[in-house]
């Protein structure tokens, strides 16, 4: 049967299982707009700037393992995308940004709102499509999709000019994607990984690590049974939190620039490091020629150029995350006998591993001023874990990061490689739509929440309850903190002079505004905010010069913290 | 070190954008680039002259096989190969010069593929180190002007830089 491209368009979505996207319209888009109105299966969110539909898809792809689905127009709508999808580009997010392009006779022509977005977004998708015949735009979308989530996922571009939306075609939604020159390998190479196994039952102070690529595999339960199997300790990425309980007796908590000091200790001193789906980004190695100067390295990821690129491997494994540790987990059944020898000899490695914990935990000094750490941690017990929290980026993603005790993987939205400030609100906006019933928190700053702000509308139009928790301290404190450490305290253009009263502000979108000014006001405020069932800000007034501890500084061995 | 990579790819729209933009993007260096359409004509094939450590060579190898339309990377070094490069260069052929052009051209078994009073265009053909020496001697007579293809490489004897089986039946991911 004959179907206009915008009709492919729709059935494509319903045949992916598409239920959600989020759009913003343009004249571009007109076609494809008319068509997905009358089409009330896939719900529809309206967002207010084109960088928020992105990070909205962003947000609904990491809360729900699926994949996320925007739609702009052409020109500016397509230009504004660029940091949502940069965004999930760097943290390996699965989404498909579809953008609407002139007619394919005007391309090249300087036409009214045209911009090469093809060219502009090739070196920040997984892979971009420039639809040039209605008849490849089923082939086109099917591959998209495959892309996008198969192998290290990322970001998939398709832009769709309009005269291709509106003319018509057979349509048949092909069954089966080959592409020819793209074979992710999924199973890794039994040698490689019995030679893992033989190296972790010879160890004495192992430790894994582990990041984003436990929870894209799904990995997170093998983690476990791998960790207790072996009572090997665990730290995460910022990104793999979540994929290891927060609460596990083996947790160490994140490593690296504000990582706790055990964890790093712990890497600086292993004689054996098993990283997992994490790429040794130099947030997490700090100085790499002092990066675990003992330790010999067992590296599992998907993809072949993470590994080796910052850190020299000495066992590499190109496989799935959760494929690889079900097989090491077989391997290591076969070996019973030198897994008792080997649990005997981590003995001394598991008591300094303790030492360390217990003589710096993460903590904060306490005085009359009402401390971050405080707010988080009452998040943390009112929610008990169990709400899907995003971040902005600076001091409030390290706090929320150090203090929130992630239990399950996809409870944390944040923008882990890119660092983009205005990524959480529109997240938790995406993963609220997947999740309606859920309770869904923003930890924000003052400066980072400026940065999307506009969101609030579409929370407010969809009713989306989400929770923006504003850690106010009037600064733009992440480089504040390091104009203090590192620029004699002159705190340039980090000192806010004027922010908006959020109360108001909140009030004046129709969404509900609390302010707290003191500890003892943090939990009452909360409890009342989480049940209100209706977007709202808490703009939280804290100790303005509070800095994120342990740190090490740029460059500086993972050893050398500054500690509270 | 300078090493001369192949790499096989779709012959689409934008795959030369994607792999000159990876190389410009990560601070890799391309020394020459030359691309043309294979056998197949859905397929084209890179020559591409680079250079780094290993840890360089390793992550350029990769990051090209990680590029969606790039079916199959070569390094040239793990093999025997043979390579040649072509160069046009126009050079002064006024009267003292004109003879000892044409003998030169001759030992180096090029060609003069065009001829005006004053010039000489001549055609030439070689590995580098046989440019090189050509183009040292030509020096002193006078360059106007030089056009280089970029060497091209294909391996020694029976061995053949293909699309592998898998990749033409479909993987097990397919």
């Amino acid at each position: 049967m004959k179907k206009t491209g915008s009709q492919i368009f729709v059935e494509s979505l319903k045949m992916e299982g598409v239920d959600t996207i989020f759009c913003y319209p343009g004249g571009a888009t007109l076609n494809i707009t008319d068509t997905l109105g009358q089409s009330p299966e896939i719900k529809q969110i309206i967002v207010r700037h084109e960088q928020g539909a992105v990070h909205a898809s962003d947000g609904y792809a990491r809360a729900t393992g699926r994949i996320g689905v925007c739609l702009v127009t052409s020109g500016p709508g397509a230009t504004n995308t660029v940091t949502g999808i940069a965004t999930a580009y760097m943290d390996s997010i699965p989404i498909v940004v579809f953008t609407c392009q002139v007619t394919t006779m005007l391309i090249g022509n300087d036409a009214f709102q045209e911009a090469d977005i093809v060219g502009i977004t090739r070196p920040c998708t997984k892979h971009n499509y420039l639809v040039k015949d209605v008849k490849d735009l089923a082939r086109i979308i099917k591959e998209a999709f495959y892309i996008a989530k198969s192998g290290r996922p990322g970001p998939v571009l398709v832009d769709i000019p309009k005269d291709v939306s509106a003319q018509s075609c057979e349509f048949k939604y092909p069954e089966k994607v080959f592409i020819r020159s793209y074979q992710p390998t999924y199973v890794g190479h039994a040698g490689q990984i019995k030679r893992a196994v033989r190296q972790i039952l010879i160890s004495k102070r192992p430790i894994l690590y582990t990041g984003g690529g436990i929870i894209s595999s799904g990995a997170s339960q093998e983690l476990i049974k791998l960790a207790e199997t072996l009572s090997i300790p665990v730290t995460n990425t910022l990104m793999g939190l979540g994929g290891f309980p927060g609460n596990h007796k083996q947790f160490l908590g994140m490593l690296g620039m504000h990582g706790t000091y055990v964890a790093n200790m712990a890497i600086t001193n292993s004689d054996l490091i098993i990283a997992i789906g994490a790429r040794f980004d130099d947030r997490a190695t700090g100085n790499t020629d002092e990066f675990a100067p003992y330790a010999k390295i067992i590296h599992v990821d998907i993809d072949p150029t993470s590994i080796s690129k910052s850190i020299k491997v000495d066992i590499p494994i190109v496989g799935d995350s959760k494929n690889v540790i079900k097989k090491m987990l077989e391997f290591i059944e076969d070996e019973k006998e030198s897994l008792k020898e080997y649990k005997e000899g981590i003995k001394d490695w598991l008591e300094q591993i303790d030492k360390w914990k217990r003589e710096y935990p993460l903590t904060y000094t306490k005085n009359k001023k009402l401390k971050p750490q405080h707010v988080i941690e009452r998040i943390y017990a009112l929610t008990k874990g169990d709400a899907i929290i995003s971040t902005e980026v600076g001091q409030n993603q390290m706090w929320t990061a150090q203090f929130y005790k992630f239990h399950k993987p996809r409870t944390i939205l944040t923008s882990g490689g890119l660092g983009t400030m205005g990524y959480g609100f529109p997240a938790a906006i995406g993963a609220q739509a997947a999740f309606p019933d859920r309770l869904v928190i923003d930890i924000a700053g003052d400066g980072s929440i400026q940065m999307n702000i506009q969101e609030l509308a579409t929370a407010v139009q969809f009713n989306l309850p989400v929770k923006v928790v504003i850690l106010n301290n009037g600064f733009l404190g992440m480089v504040r903190q390091w104009q203090e450490l590192f620029y004699g305290r002159r705190y340039a253009w980090t000192h806010m002079n004027f922010a908006p009263d959020f109360v108001k502000l909140a009030q004046a979108y129709n969404a509900v505004g609390f302010r707290v000014e003191r500890e003892e006001e943090v939990d009452n405020v909360l409890k009342e905010a989480f049940k209100n069932g209706r977007p709202t800000f808490i703009d939280v007034v804290i100790d303005p010069e509070e800095g994120v501890y342990p740190m090490v500084p740029a460059g500086a061995a993972l050893r050398d913290m500054l500690l509270v | 070190m300078r090493h001369i990579i192949s790499v096989l790819v779709e012959n689409e729209f934008g795959v030369l954008s994607r792999v000159a933009g990876l190389f410009s993007g990560r601070g890799f260096n391309i020394e020459s680039l030359c691309v043309a359409e294979t056998l197949d004509p859905t397929v084209s094939i890179m020559t591409i002259v680079t250079s780094g450590n290993d840890t360089i060579m390793e992550q350029i190898l990769k990051q090209l096989n990680k590029l969606i339309n790039v079916i199959k990377v070569t390094d040239f070094r793990e093999m025997d190969y043979v390579s040649r490069e072509m160069v046009l260069v126009k050079v002064n052929a006024e009267e003292k010069k004109r003879e000892e052009v044409l003998r030169m051209t001759e030992i180096f078994r090029g060609k003069i593929i065009d001829v005006s009073p004053k010039t000489y265009t001549l055609l030439i053909t070689g590995d580098e180190d046989k440019i090189k020496a050509f183009l040292e001697l030509l020096k002193p007579i006078g360059i106007k002007e030089l056009v280089r293809t970029g060497p091209i490489a294909i391996a020694r004897g029976e061995k053949v830089i293909k699309i592998k089986e898998k990749q033409i039946k479909g993987g097990e991911d397919g």
